[in-house]
């Protein structure tokens, strides 16, 4: 357990500034395990960028940096995601 | 439309010698601890440093082994791409030099890894010529495990993404591969001098 | 969403180290308890530092508060709770999260805050409160000592109509001090209840380690973990 970690909900606002729907209730099946669970409830680190890893298997899920007016977005980590309209 | 401007906001920013701080830097006092992943934790005896690749035969060493190699004191100022700078930091590791002597190599490129699956790019010649350590040792205590320790890569000259923590080798490759961050966004190269922060600057 | 301008409109001191900043946003959606925003502050020559906080208060047209805990050698902490006045201007972007969310007609919830994690409990605490509800709700709240609990008087105030209120004391109780005087263990959290037949929704917010402590007893007793929603802070005393 590491004390510098947070959650999904810490990712929310940026995520919230791309996405029209709310993304911290969605749910992320992990590619590396397969587990499921709410991107809320994600762990995340903060490096250079913002990781978001599986909670089960610390599976980079996503990966996001954010330079003045471009976003960079990779949800390669994750399977599938879904939201609720 | 432009942020607010909080009256009297400052921050918690050190002076900035002239000449010293690359552009849309800030000098910081701490050491922030920012990192993509959890914290590991290889014990000793299980640690290896390893360059591998473009070359003949792997090249192995045990932390004994490592330790028993000659070292260095570095003096360096260090800029993350998250905007803060640290200047006269001081390290004690192993240069990159050292550990390639006596290695033969057609490949220009390199790769550093890590435990915990984190990578980045590295040309060859910028880790060759007395640019690059691999560091074990900060402000004269081991290197605490939230800063990279046992070991973590030391390359003061680009910005500090590129100084791969818990490092545990290097694959030479004859191709530039691009590694967690400069996959994402991140520059290839990162050079703080001329703000080489992310794609296209 | 993208970053709306906050009015100071008021500072209350909350514990010696605590305040309670409440804002005026223009144009606010409303929120719902539980949720949080990004604040940014932006200095005259351009550099700028960004924080989340929990929205401490109910909704209530564009009223929001916040409750900052002062970190010594923080950045922002000791600016917001040390220089911001009636009149001033920060930057707000939000409201979000909807996983860390409750509100009637939910269940009773079971809450357990370490610190300044009460903030967004406390919101489902006060829309709870006026709403109306009397719906079983226990909080659970541990403070290093009796001075340093957040909204105590209105904790207190509140106590009862269906709410409960327990505090653990971690490091220094007042004398003839009869509640909990340590960390939060399983032990305690089976007392406090509900138990996990009741299938209650849990709520843990606090510092990284405290959450993972708590919610980690929590799933040993026998809770569902889809039913525990946790909210992070990071490091303890950030």
């Amino acid at each position: 357990m590491d004390e510098l970690m947070l959650d999904g909900n810490a990712v929310a606002g940026m995520l919230g500034e791309v996405f029209a729907v709310e993304m911290t209730t969605a749910t992320m099946i992990c590619g590396n395990c397969g587990m499921a669970g709410a991107v809320g409830a994600t762990h995340v680190f903060r490096g250079a960028g913002v990781v978001l890893r599986c909670p089960h298997c610390d599976n980079a899920l996503v990966k996001i940096v954010e330079g003045g007016t471009r976003m960079w977005m990779d949800f390669g980590g994750m399977r599938t995601l879904e939201i609720t309209l | 439309m432009p942020p607010i401007i909080s009256r009297g906001f400052r921050g918690r920013r050190g002076d900035a010698p002239p000449g010293r701080v690359p552009p849309g830097q800030y000098v910081t006092r701490d050491f922030p601890v920012l990192s993509a992943g959890p914290t590991p934790h290889t014990p000793l005896d299980r640690w290896s440093f390893t360059i591998t690749g473009e070359v003949d035969e792997a090249h192995r060493w045990t932390w004994a082994e490592f330790r028993a190699l000659p070292a260095e004191e570095i003096s360096a100022d260090i800029h993350c791409v998250t905007k803060w700078s640290k200047l006269d930091t001081v390290w004690q590791g192993v240069g990159l030099d050292t550990l390639l002597d006596g290695i033969e190599t057609s490949a220009e490129y390199t790769v550093a890894f890590s435990d915990g699956g984190y990578t980045t790019n590295v040309p060859l010649a910028d880790l060759t010529g007395g640019k690059a350590w691999v560091a074990f040792s900060y402000g004269g205590e081991p290197l605490e495990p939230q800063h990279g320790g046992p070991a973590r890569m030391l390359v003061p000259h680009l910005y500090f993404w590129k100084s791969a923590k818990w490092v545990r080798g290097l694959r030479l490759t004859a191709v530039d591969e691009p590694g967690f961050w400069e996959t994402n966004g991140y520059h290839n190269y990162g050079n703080p001098w001329r703000e080489q922060r992310y794609w296209g600057d | 969403m993208t970053w709306q301008v906050a009015d100071v409109v008021g500072v209350v001191a909350e514990t010696p180290h605590v305040k309670t900043i409440m804002f005026d946003v223009p144009g606010w959606p409303g929120h719902r308890a539980g949720q949080h925003v990004d604040v940014r502050l932006t200095a005259d020559d351009g550099y700028q530092a960004e924080r989340s906080y929990s929205i401490a208060s109910a909704p209530d047209g564009t009223r929001v508060e916040l409750t900052v805990v002062r970190i010594g050698d923080g950045e922002v902490s000791p600016y917001l709770t040390g220089q911001l006045r009636p009149g001033d201007q920060i930057e707000l972007r939000g409201p979000v999260g909807g996983y860390f969310v409750w509100e009637p007609p939910l269940g009773g919830p079971l809450l357990v805050a370490g610190g300044s994690g009460v903030a967004p409990l406390m919101a489902m605490i006060r829309l709870r409160a006026a709403a109306g509800s009397d719906v079983e709700t226990r909080l659970l709240l541990s403070s290093r000592g009796w001075d340093d609990i957040i909204y105590r008087d209105e904790l207190q105030r509140l106590n009862g109509n269906g709410l409960t209120v327990v505090h653990t004391l971690t490091a220094s109780q007042p004398p003839g001090w009869t509640g909990y005087a340590r960390r939060v263990d399983t032990d305690m959290l089976a007392e406090v209840g509900p138990g996990p037949a009741e299938r209650p929704r849990v709520y843990v917010c606090g510092p990284t380690p405290f959450v993972e402590a708590v919610a980690e007893a929590l799933v040993h007793l026998g809770h569902q973990p889809q039913h525990i929603k946790t909210e992070r802070f990071g490091p303890m005393g950030s």
